[in-house]
């Protein structure tokens, strides 16, 4: 048995409620390790031949919940989920952290693949060697607050009538979709714990799709046999000596960004992107600190970093808003780039998405999109219902419950930033498109590349997983090491921090396989990035991305930066297209950003060229 | 063991200061299983609701009541810390100390042969010794006479999170459990 892993994946199909054990050999999870590299090969070998007509709200979509061979040893335990993506129509390894992985693992199973459609609202319960499909019509239409000790009451009372005399029966490990997910909307995220989110890509949606309100996971196995324990302990100590070092993450996580990205970097989502800098220091991390954080260091399991906090509202209107931190994406597309500068604003449209299960990214993308298109007269009073101002946290309350409601404009904006602007496009019979602050039918991370202090300028434009700030696009290299982050699925923060030689050793101290970080450079993360580049280029059914024109920045980023110390600078696009050219010729891609054949060829992916050819002309 | 009689080590909580990254867990299972594994972790810490974290684990109660319900004189307190020492040939897994402790601390091993309870490594906790070393501080080492306070935290996760989330969550603690 491969080291690492647990040894099995389920595979449950909602439609026939049939549930069975599948592995993959050892040459499979070598090539791919889990996460989001064996996403990319199984919906590949499973839809690619008909990528195209897939629908991802549709039954023929295929859902994935992998961990992988690092999961769990790796300080930072995440999962990764995918599948076709109802926003890029590619596909997109979207990874949140939590104990759901920690626990799937424990059940005996490294992943889960689910099919079809549930008549009925249900939830799928796991625990050691075996798994059931359970009525959650219960919970249907409930918010996180509710569906997350329910599912907790439900469970351990499942355990304690078959675990006699165990004593007192542990939590279980909990993916769900709120509202947002149910009603199929496309920025819906997968939620764990509350807050923390597998956001990109809109598998939120796909889940709802599929009536699946949660996957839930209660393991009593240990973690699976590795094959050099003392030295992935030495190595796991000598990690965590290291991110003990990281002390303003380990004190603020990402929260104090809210104020330095904008004031500091010139980068952060103001007004829609109208502007990348703010000086605001009301938006300060001690703002949110001293006032919201009761709980400064929380973590997930057997990570030191602490790097969550969790923020409560005591007083005021928005009283029992609970949301974690919130991380430095959320304060900056649910607060400037909605023109909200209060700590509180912020916290409490967080809280608001964490509970609906919306993602804050694509949330607040579009809602800035809206709020901008009210700027310019473009959308009235008379479309919203209600007044869209800048900074008005009341008003952009409302909208966030529209867009999960799918009432009036709230039905388009469901769509995100992407279609949303297309919609709108045609009823208002003029272009939108320049104020959709996206890529390939992603809304980009809250990260800018105009003031040349931050992304680079190719970081979402060549990205195989479109806008996704957490698998940017710096250099070919760098990239692949976020895809090993996802496919061996860990916290790829603290990859970063620590450098990935390391983990690499870490790696093989796990698996026992000789792999090198060289061989998964020039080979194996290959292998992943030009499946998802393919899909991603095929597309379909309602959205397709041609590289001529999509593999680039939303046109807001050749704008000058109009405020702040670095006024006047914009993405510089001659600088841009040679990046976007070493980029190409780095990975194997031709002039026109299609993998090229040769070297599809040469890595045994004959299926995926064969894919391709239509698009070569 | 009476009270008063002499100081011994006393594992000293404060669960509000539990960042829920449960190294605990995984040093208490590397120590006893040579594993990775949070069932069989002598500690376990528990989260019934996302952010209150209950680390349960012995209390060592001055009056033992586990040790005196055992039929089969499988447990034993330690002398020199005090610990409540489980002998694994004898335990019949019948679970009698499961239903004598205030707290329903001690629970099965998984592999469901004999019950686990905090041996205090000896006298060198491995959990107090992860819990300092990412300095949050949630559990530590007193050296104390025995203290009838000590007896107050053999409570359930129940009864502890009843508490810990009224202090985190407010008027919304609250309300989340009374939907309980």
């Amino acid at each position: 048995m491969s080291r690492g892993y647990a040894g099995k994946f389920l595979e449950v199909d909602l439609t026939t409620e049939r549930i069975k054990d599948v592995t993959f050999d050892e040459d499979t999870l070598m090539k791919f390790y889990g996460g989001r590299g064996l996403a990319a090969k199984v919906l590949w070998d499973r839809l690619g031949d008909r990528w195209e007509e897939i629908d991802p709200l549709g039954p023929e979509n295929i859902l994935t919940v992998f961990t992988g061979p690092l999961t769990g040893f790796y300080p930072g335990v995440r999962v990764c989920v995918s599948g076709k993506s109802p926003q890029s129509n590619g596909i997109i390894g979207s990874t949140s952290s939590g104990e759901f992985a920690l626990e799937l693992k424990c059940s005996g199973y490294d992943g889960v693949i689910v099919t079809g459609k549930a008549e009925k609202p249900v939830y799928i319960f796991i625990t050691d060697d075996h798994a059931e499909i359970k009525s959650a019509e219960k919970i249907w239409g409930e918010l996180g607050e509710k569906t997350v000790p329910w599912l907790v009451r439900e469970s351990r009372k499942e355990l304690e009538e078959t675990k006699l005399k165990y004593g007192k029966i542990k939590e279980p490990g909990i993916l769900y979709i709120g509202p947002a997910g149910e009603n199929l909307v496309r920025t819906a995220c997968i939620v764990q714990k509350w807050t923390h989110a597998c956001g990109y890509g809109g598998y939120g949606a796909v889940m709802g799709s599929k009536n699946l309100k949660a996957i839930v996971a209660k393991g009593f196995k240990p973690l699976p046999e590795v094959a050099d324990m003392k030295r992935m302990l030495e190595l796991r100590e000598q990690i965590i000596s290291k991110l003990l070092t990281f002390d303003s993450m380990r004190r603020w996580g990402t929260g104090s960004g809210g104020y330095s990205v904008g004031a500091r970097l010139s980068s952060e989502p103001v007004r829609n992107w109208q502007e990348e800098w703010h000086d605001e220091r009301s938006y300060g991390v001690p703002s949110f600190d001293f006032r919201f954080w009761v709980k400064r260091y929380w973590s997930d399991f057997g990570c030191p970093m602490t790097c969550m906090k969790i923020a409560v509202i005591k007083t005021g209107p928005f009283k029992g808003d609970i949301t974690d931190m919130p991380d430095y994406e959320m304060q900056a597309y649910l607060g400037p780039n909605l023109g909200i500068f209060s700590a509180e604003g912020g916290t409490h449209l967080s809280a608001l998405c964490d509970n609906l299960g919306l993602c804050g990214i694509q949330t607040g993308n579009v809602m800035g999109f809206a709020a901008e298109l009210y700027q310019r007269g473009i959308l009235t009073k008379e479309d919203l219902g209600f007044e869209l101002k800048w900074g008005d946290v009341q008003a952009f309350t409302r909208l966030i419950e529209m867009i999960v409601k799918r009432e009036g404009i709230g039905d388009i904006l469901a769509e995100g930033t992407y279609r949303a602007a297309r919609k709108l496009s045609e009823i208002k019979g003029r272009d939108l498109m320049p104020y959709a602050v996206q890529v390939k039918g992603v809304a980009l991370g809250a990260h800018g590349t105009r003031s040349g202090l931050d992304f680079k300028p190719i970081a979402y434009a060549c990205n195989v997983q479109s806008g996704d700030h957490t698998s940017s696009v710096y250099d070919a290299y760098k990239d692949m090491d976020m895809v090993f982050a996802d496919s061996a699925v860990f916290c790829s923060i603290n990859g970063w921090r620590i450098g990935y030689e390391t983990v690499w050793e870490f790696a093989r101290a796990v698996t026992g396989w000789p792999t090198t970080r060289d061989d998964w450079n020039k080979v194996l993360a290959r292998r992943i990035m030009h499946i998802q580049r393919a899909a991603l280029l095929l597309g379909g059914p309602d959205a397709k991305w041609d590289p001529a024109k999509d593999d680039d920045n939303p046109p807001r980023f050749y704008e000058p930066l109009p405020s702040g110390p670095h006024k006047g600078k914009t993405t510089d696009r001659k600088e841009f297209e040679s990046l976007k050219k070493q980029f190409y010729e780095a990975i194997g891609w031709d002039e026109n950003g299609i993998p090229k054949s040769e070297v599809l060829r040469e890595l045994g992916l004959e299926s995926v060229d064969k894919a391709l050819e239509k698009l070569r002309k | 063991m009476s009270v008063g009689e002499k100081e011994q080590i006393w594992i000293a909580r404060d669960y509000l200061r539990c960042s829920g990254c449960r190294l605990c867990e995984i040093a208490c299972s590397l120590r006893h299983e040579g594993r990775i594994w949070p069932e069989a972790s002598r500690i376990r810490v528990f989260m019934l609701f996302p952010g209150v974290e209950v680390p349960h684990l012995c209390a060592q109660c001055d009056d033992y009541p586990c040790v005196n319900s055992c039929p089969v004189d499988a447990l034993s307190v330690d002398d020199k810390t005090g610990a409540v020492i489980v002998d694994e040939e004898k335990c019949t897994a019948c679970g009698n100390c499961i239903d004598a402790c205030p707290g329903k601390i001690p629970h099965m091993h998984p592999n469901g042969e004999y019950v686990l309870i905090c041996d205090l490594c000896g006298g060198d906790p491995e959990c107090v010794k992860a819990c300092a070393s990412v300095r949050c501080f949630a559990i530590w080492m007193a050296k104390e006479e025995k203290n009838v306070n000590h007896k107050l935290f053999a409570r359930t996760p129940e009864e502890f999170t009843e508490d810990l989330i009224v202090n985190l969550y407010g008027e919304k603690g609250e309300e989340l459990i009374k939907n309980e």
